[in-house]
């Protein structure tokens, strides 16, 4: 593939976390990748990635900072493809209860909470969630394009200690289970599509995401 | 009744979250080295050709330990590291030798993704809490270098087992949860490298104590050592060397193991 017919994927660094790693895997599948971190390049942008670890409200400062949040909000608007990963897709929620209530970039109608310490058959588990778990396909969602790729062997690479309810159900592309205790995984909304794991990390299968992401 | 608690038993193992199967690389300059009591090095090779095979054949992590990086007061496995992210799609974890926000972020920039902190944190504990608040607990993995006592104790050393803090591993590592560390990377200096099988019991006490993941490091020699870490010591993940290196099993057949024995693994099919 030349140069100039790679598809162009940006990603938003909002002085938070470590692009390195998605910029590195969206590379390796054939990517050209920009780092943006102003309003107008997003305006510009055609697909857009928004990773992120770390604390809601440092991201929500991040990207409030730099004022992104509007023309991000924009973008999704305009129907333009964005994947939200692991931080940057509990962003995507109405808000969170991460040190006290904070707003979202109010994308998807929900919240974001701290994951049950103690599951329904009253077992303690361990927060932080670390570690590869399989991903539930909902049936619906299938043969969605994004999860092309996928069959029942998925498993992805989770590392978060808060989790994302959606209040449309619809949302939700596909779920986890940590030791019973339900975990989003994957949700979307028209063009907009979140990831709680790291797809980066994923190996194969976390790497056909991204790969059908930048297709989109 | 015996057969009731047996079924308790499995069940709770059913319950049990994926074990993570993770291979670790101990790097001495440009090469992969295995010593015995983390001593006595022995050169293996370039140590990605290793990362990639065992990425190939579906290990979930792989951590990278600068052996001689806290002599040098440096860590040396910035180059390894950013070529390794080209092959490699599963978490690396880097240690050795990082002693400030600044070493770890460099690291993370390289592409690792979380960082294992050892004689830094035993002199200066705070840095424990600075790292997991800059770039969040799941990166920050304190990495505990345990030696036995006489008595049921165990010591904490640094510097590769060479150097005594006079820390207890217990208090030591609950202390590291309190100061918010992600994870702990547990490895018995003693059981190191001699293929006898993990310090069983200071795994299991250590996992009781803390409510953070363990992972158990030292000693694997077998299939069944594994097997025994994490039903009798409630090991969360398994550093492995030496069973991996000299090809005395392999990530395919350990996977193969744990599902014939009731330990949830990762499905994956190289």
């Amino acid at each position: 593939m030349s140069e100039t017919m790679k598809p162009k994927i940006s990603i938003v660094d909002y002085g938070l976390c470590n692009l390195y790693n998605v910029s590195n895997a969206l590379e390796h599948i054939g990517a050209n990748i920009t780092i943006i971190d102003k309003p107008h390049d997003i305006e510009k942008a055609s697909h857009i990635i928004l990773p992120g670890v770390g604390a809601f409200k440092n991201g929500m400062r991040g990207l409030n900072l730099r004022e992104l949040v509007q023309p991000l909000k924009e973008h999704i608007v305009k129907n333009r493809p964005f994947l939200g990963i692991c931080l940057g897709m509990q962003m995507m929620l109405s808000k969170s209860y991460e040190f006290g209530e904070i707003e979202g970039l109010d994308i998807i109608d929900g919240d974001v909470e701290k994951i049950p310490k103690i599951n329904s058959s009253n077992i303690t588990h361990k927060i932080p969630h670390i570690g590869w778990n399989k991903v539930i396909i909902n049936e619906n969602v299938r043969n969605h394009h994004l999860l092309k790729g996928q069959d029942d062997k998925s498993s992805m690479y989770f590392v978060h200690s808060y989790r994302v309810n959606c209040n449309n159900k619809d949302n939700i592309m596909a779920t986890t289970n940590y030791n019973d205790v339900n975990i989003t995984a994957i949700i979307n909304k028209n063009n907009a599509y979140g990831c709680q794991f790291h797809p980066e990390k994923s190996g194969k299968y976390g790497l056909s995401i991204l790969k059908q992401f930048v297709k989109s | 009744m015996v057969s009731g608690n047996l079924e308790n038993k499995s069940n709770k193992y059913r319950m049990a979250s994926n074990i993570r199967l993770i291979a670790r690389l101990d790097i001495k300059g440009p090469n992969l080295i295995k010593g015995i009591h983390l001593e006595g090095l022995r050169v293996m090779g370039n140590p990605n050709e290793f990362a990639k095979k065992y990425y190939n054949d579906g290990v979930d992590e792989i951590i990278y330990m600068d052996t001689v990086a806290s002599l040098y007061g440096r860590n040396n496995l910035s180059d390894i590291v950013k070529k390794a992210v080209k092959d490699v799609y599963v978490p690396i974890t880097v240690g050795g030798g990082l002693r400030s926000i600044d070493d770890v972020k460099y690291l993370l920039r390289c592409g690792a993704e979380k960082v294992a902190i050892n004689t830094a944190a035993t002199k200066d504990p705070k840095l424990i809490t600075e790292v997991s608040r800059k770039f969040g607990s799941q990166c920050m993995v304190l990495s505990i270098e345990a030696k036995r006592n006489g008595d049921d104790s165990w010591e904490v050393y640094t510097e590769n087992g060479r150097q005594k803090t006079g820390m207890d591993v217990l208090e030591w590592a609950k202390q590291g949860e309190s100061l918010e560390a992600g994870e702990i990377l547990l490895t018995s200096v003693d059981n190191e490298g001699t293929k006898k099988g993990f310090d069983y019991e200071l795994i299991k006490k250590v996992s009781e104590s803390v409510s953070i993941p363990v992972i158990a490091s030292g000693g694997m020699g077998c299939l069944n050592d594994l097997s025994k870490v994490v039903n009798d010591s409630s090991a969360d993940a398994v550093a492995m060397a030496d069973i991996l290196h000299y090809d005395r099993s392999n990530i395919k057949l350990i996977r193969e193991h744990c599902q014939e024995n009731n330990i949830n693994v990762r499905d994956y099919e190289a």
